[in-house]
């Protein structure tokens, strides 16, 4: 349980950095995508007897830059791009899933198993974790920028190019470490419901970026807890508990909009 | 078209032509601006104006011509902070990024923080004097989302001037904003043309406001490119008011529009 919440922690850190940028470039399908690919690689995987990880993190960069590729010559239906490679991705799943022979194991991938990981995913989180975060904090202000505005960024001279490349791989390797541990069907709602909730509170960018990581971090201790001691999945507790929170962030905020209302009413 | 390469060119297009498809925009046009020109660009929707700042961003490339800025091919030139550019429909990422007015305009101050290096506080207050410049150092702190359009618009203005830059390439910068707001937007822009010696080309479908500040109007219209001179717009402007119709080259060609 104690690497659990280890394992939970560090993903709950880089999850939201990358959820952030893919949030806010209008590509929130793009986890999903990944995370239906990396369902394939884990098949080929199991199948050619390599580690499954391995597998859904080749087929991860794979999809990831072929998505890139597609987004730039329909630059205008660009989640076109995101909609070709999830059917490719769930397409091929399917078919390999039906040569694996252990469809435990397989299904393991669906919704995770974070108390279940090996002494070598456990060494391999923890390492692509540092090398993300570090890679987040040093683009910071150049994925902050081709978010914002990529024409304008490429004008000021920042290398929109290389840091989309980078930024691409860097969803990648974060989508295939975390099908193991959260589940490849629960990895992109990791990456957008911290984000949204952040959005409804943040009053900078930084702000947004700080709370979506703190509460991806609340919402995977609390998940890990519940799942614990009501016996319930982590991974589908852990989003359901965001979704919670964010519905809950709405409700108070239009609650307090109509107080405000009402109150200008009252003193007018 | 232009004549000889002058050192003084800050712009200059040579015998451009560009088609998108099939579809011809405009063929062999040209034109230079010198170092403190403020020039507008007059044209119908679909004439190509947006088209025209795109080549001059080196976004497009021209089936025929060429292009130089500050004396170099667009194709090559890398002294981007050099040129400030303001675009029709303000950020690609939409009115509601979640980022503060100062968060914004310190984004485009990469080429002096520098590639994986972190803004100081002097980037922070020169992002601050940016947006005092135009009016706005009271929102350095708010969302822009939280922003009118105006105050938007603002904020964008701020985010290119921030760099200081010695050519302003600004597509309708004018769009959607209150009148006192396009009334500060063209004194702004006129006191750094006057007083900094900016070189501006600013696409425009206001044309008494243009004809109020810039030193040279070009029209575009019917994939052709002409100059206008002061009469002639005077006269384009007394007939709008009679008559409201699209601009079209053919009522400018009786004044002796120059190309």
């Amino acid at each position: 349980m104690r690497r659990a919440f280890a394992v939970g922690l560090l993903l709950a850190v880089i999850i939201p950095c990358i959820g952030i940028i893919v949030v806010l470039k209008r590509l929130s399908m793009m986890g999903d995508a990944l995370s239906h690919s990396s369902l394939a690689g884990v098949a080929a995987g199991l199948i050619l007897g390599i580690n499954p990880i391995v597998g859904a993190g080749a087929v991860c960069i794979a999809a990831a830059l072929s998505i890139e590729a597609i987004r730039k010559r329909i630059p205008k239906y660009s989640e076109m791009s995101i909609a070709i490679i999830l059917s490719a991705g769930v397409g091929l799943a399917g078919v390999l899933s039906g040569f694996v022979k252990n469809a435990a194991n397989f299904n393991s991938f669906l919704f995770g198993s974070i108390v279940a990981i090996s002494d070598f995913e456990m060494i391999l989180v923890a390492c692509v974790s540092f090398a993300v975060l570090a890679a987040f904090v040093l683009l910071h202000k150049e994925l902050f920028y081709v978010a914002l505005d990529e024409r304008a960024a490429r004008l000021a001279g920042v290398p929109v190019r290389s840091v989309n490349f980078v930024f691409t791989i860097l969803t990648a390797v974060t989508v295939s470490i975390a099908s193991r541990t959260v589940g490849a069907l629960i990895v992109s709602s990791m990456m957008v419901v911290p984000t949204a909730c952040a959005m409804q509170l943040g009053k900078s960018y930084r702000q947004t970026v700080a709370g979506s990581i703190a509460f991806a971090v609340a919402f995977t201790l609390l998940g890990l807890f519940l799942s614990y001691y009501a016996r319930l999945k982590p991974g589908g507790t852990i989003v359901l508990l965001g979704v919670v929170c964010f519905l809950m962030i709405l409700l108070v905020k239009k609650l307090a909009a109509l107080c405000v209302a009402a109150a200008g009413r009252g003193g007018s | 078209m232009p004549g000889a390469v002058r050192p003084s060119d800050v712009l200059r297009a040579d015998n451009l032509s560009f088609q998108y498809g099939d579809e011809p925009v405009f063929s062999q046009i040209g034109f230079s601006l010198s170092a403190g020109d403020f020039a507008g660009v007059i044209g119908s929707n679909g004439s190509g104006k947006s088209t025209l700042l795109r080549l001059l961003l080196g976004e497009l490339s021209p089936a025929t011509g060429g292009i130089l800025l500050f004396g170099r091919d667009v194709r090559r030139f890398d002294a981007w902070p050099r040129v400030g550019y303001l675009a029709q429909n303000g950020l690609s990422s939409g009115a509601n990024f979640p980022a503060t007015a100062e968060e914004i305009v310190t984004a485009n101050l990469f080429s002096e923080i520098g590639f994986l290096r972190f803004p100081r506080r002097a980037h922070r207050e020169k992002a601050r004097e940016a947006l005092a410049r135009v009016g706005m150092a009271a929102c350095a702190g708010r969302m822009l989302g939280t922003l009118s359009g105006g105050q938007r618009q603002r904020v964008l203005l701020a985010r290119v001037l921030v760099n200081e830059p010695d050519l302003l390439l600004l597509d309708e910068p004018t769009n959607g904003v209150d009148a006192e707001t396009v009334a500060s937007l063209f004194a702004l822009l006129s006191r750094l043309n006057r007083e900094k010696g900016v070189t501006i080309l600013m696409v425009t479908h206001d044309i008494a406001r243009a004809e109020e500040s810039v030193s040279r109007i070009f029209c575009l219209e019917d994939g052709s490119m002409i100059e206008l001179d002061k009469a002639q717009i005077r006269k384009e402007l007394s007939h709008k008011h009679k008559h409201p119709a699209p601009l079209g080259p053919g009522r400018f060609a009786e004044g002796g529009g120059k190309s």
